[in-house]
């Protein structure tokens, strides 16, 4: 026992935050679902939820089974998911572009998903043919940044980031566009609302879409955690410390645009929370990326959750989250800024 | 084995036709600690990074330890030379202990994070360098010199046969430059090769055993530093008059006004 405190001390460092920061996530997430118009009793919840893991046996309106499983669930863990997703991309390409003011749609994914959307919803398809166009629309996107940059003689990250602002303002002259062209009764309130990001409509089958990637990107971004700090040193001196940057960087940047691009497929374009979250986990847990990256996941999953709660909360119409992030995240952000100067040097 | 980096007729150029330096020959053995002198914009930088395959020659080879250089790894590379670059601009608030700690990632794979014995590692490093009390500190908010030391503890804890050293002293005040000179001369007495460039032949005279002035692409002159920096080659070297001193236990360069 005392072996194994002295054998992993950063990650037991680590491990008594990410128990603190966990708490208040899981008593989110039992919260969230006793909010909506259809009551439910938090009994109700426990109750419907241990049925589904432990085989006892209890009589359940199939209504309070339909609104738990088929309504708030989906929403539930969409919400957790993205916002995991997109802040812990945000603290990778943030190590990465060695800059902490990069969000993670910045080689163009959420423009290049958008547009994917877009034409989909041109064509008047349904929702899931939408989530997969958008989800492809960001990974051309991305590849073409990429290949484009390579193309250039001596290519750095600053090389890379102001082709992805090219390509961006390309995939966004596209939604534009499509916007223009759209039919402004039928189809350009649905690519208005689409771009401006929704939980509301999330279902278990698409969840069941994003789950795997989301999962496997987040895994392998821990996995090279701690080579990030390293990367984040400049990419001459990583290199001379052993580290094969090429494939490092490509790994990031494949492991960040499958996040963003399967969460920018569910929910529509939200910003603010790729930049801000890591920000906030650097103030709690400091800069090294072995202990910001969970931290990021973590902190990423609470504020989505407790943005999309508010949105099904404040008003009757929903208050579609890309505005919700951005209103409550930046009094909050400036709030965070200002009671702690050393947030990076 | 035996412990031996060389470069055998070594050229580079960014563009055809234009050599920053051309047929480069030398050898750098255990304990040595090679001093490369030069003006501004010769090249000794370029040199230094082809050393280490951060840049490439155009021709002729880079042997470490009989092998060619540029058929490693990264990873085989930076475990046998370390390297300080003259400058380091510096993005996150990284602990120094977590900057010493990234030595290790050449013993790391890919997936793999520092553990127990990588830890004490670097503590050992921060505590040979007199460094371990501010092991928790931000080394973006320590002095200039005290950050020389954390890169220094850096490639301590990547444990390599050689190291190169861009500039060593360029940033660093007075007493610094001098004690990190004299740490220079421990390592090399502990058995590291250094390959080091320099603005000062003085520094030459205090921690190196042998000098090469480079000039226009070429090395002018190699050998003891009593036997390099002669008051004719730095005339040659520098365009300015300089004065060798013999002070009883080493030499001194002076420089001379310009009248």
């Amino acid at each position: 026992m005392i072996k194994w405190k002295i054998t992993d001390r950063m990650a037991a460092h680590g491990v008594s935050i990410m128990v603190l920061l966990l708490i208040p996530l899981i008593f989110l997430f039992l919260f969230s679902f006793l909010i909506g118009r259809y009551p439910i009793s938090p009994q109700d919840v426990f109750l419907v939820l241990s049925s589904k893991i432990f085989p006892i046996n209890v009589n359940i309106p199939p209504t309070l089974d339909t609104v738990i499983f088929q309504i708030r669930f989906p929403r539930i863990m969409a919400a957790m998911l993205v916002g995991a997703a997109l802040s812990v991309a945000g603290a990778s390409f943030q190590g990465l572009f060695r800059n902490p003011l990069v969000a993670p749609d910045k080689l163009g994914v959420s423009a290049g998903a958008g547009f994917g959307a877009s034409l989909a919803i041109l064509l008047g398809t349904g929702a899931l043919i939408i989530q997969g166009f958008a989800f492809v629309g960001g990974l051309i996107a991305v590849s073409l940044t990429y290949i484009i940059s390579r193309t250039f003689k001596g290519t750095s990250m600053l090389t890379l980031v102001l082709c992805g602002i090219a390509i961006e303002s390309f995939f966004g002259a596209l939604i534009a566009l499509s916007k223009y062209v759209a039919d402004p009764f039928l189809q350009l309130p649905t690519i208005v609302f689409w771009l401006l990001g929704s939980l509301a409509a999330v279902t278990n089958q698409q969840l069941l879409f994003v789950a795997p990637p989301i999962i496997i990107g987040m895994i392998i971004l821990l996995l090279i955690r701690w080579r990030i700090n390293v990367l984040s040193m400049g990419e001459e001196e990583a290199q001379t410390l052993g580290i094969d940057t090429r494939r490092l960087q490509i790994i990031i940047i494949v492991c960040c645009t499958v996040l963003t691009a399967s969460s920018v497929s569910i929910c529509g374009i939200i910003g603010w929370v790729g930049l801000v979250i890591p920000h906030v986990c650097r103030i709690i847990v400091g800069p090294d990326h072995k202990v910001l990256l969970p931290a990021s996941i973590i902190v990423g999953a609470i504020f989505l959750l407790i943005i999309d709660d508010i949105s099904r909360t404040l008003t009757t119409v929903e208050i579609p989250l890309g505005i919700l992030t951005a209103i409550i995240g930046a009094p909050f952000f400036l709030y965070l800024l200002r009671k702690s100067k050393e947030v990076w040097a | 084995m035996s412990q031996m980096m060389e470069m055998i007729e070594g050229s580079f150029s960014f563009v055809e036709n234009y050599n920053i330096f051309e047929d480069i020959n030398f050898s750098v053995e255990k304990g040595d600690v090679f001093c490369i002198l030069g003006a501004n914009g010769t090249g000794k930088t370029t040199l230094i990074k082809c050393l280490n395959g951060l840049m490439k020659l155009n021709s002729g080879k880079v042997l470490l330890n009989n092998e060619n250089l540029y058929s490693l790894s990264h990873a085989e590379i930076a475990k046998n030379i370390g390297y300080i670059p003259q400058v380091h601009t510096s993005t996150f608030p990284f602990s120094v202990l977590d900057v010493a700690l990234m030595g290790r990632s050449p013993h790391l794979d890919l997936f793999e994070s520092p553990q127990e014995k990588d830890f004490k590692i670097a503590e050992e490093s921060l505590k040979t360098l007199n460094i371990y009390h501010m092991r928790d500190k931000p080394y973006t908010e320590i002095s200039g010199g005290e950050q020389q030391l954390v890169f220094i503890a850096r490639v301590l804890t990547q444990e390599p046969s050689f190291l190169l050293l861009d500039e060593p002293t360029s940033h660093l005040d007075f007493g610094n430059q001098i004690r990190t000179l004299d740490i220079i001369e421990k390592l090399a007495k502990d058995g590291l090769s250094v390959v080091m460039s320099s603005h000062f032949p003085d520094h030459a005279f205090m921690s190196a055993n042998k000098v090469a002035i480079m000039k226009e692409g070429n090395f002018i002159d190699v050998g003891t530093p009593e036997e390099v920096i002669t008051e004719e080659n730095m005339e040659r070297t520098y365009g300015i008059k300089v004065k060798i001193v013999d002070m009883g236990d080493r030499r001194a360069c002076v420089p001379l006004k310009i009248k």
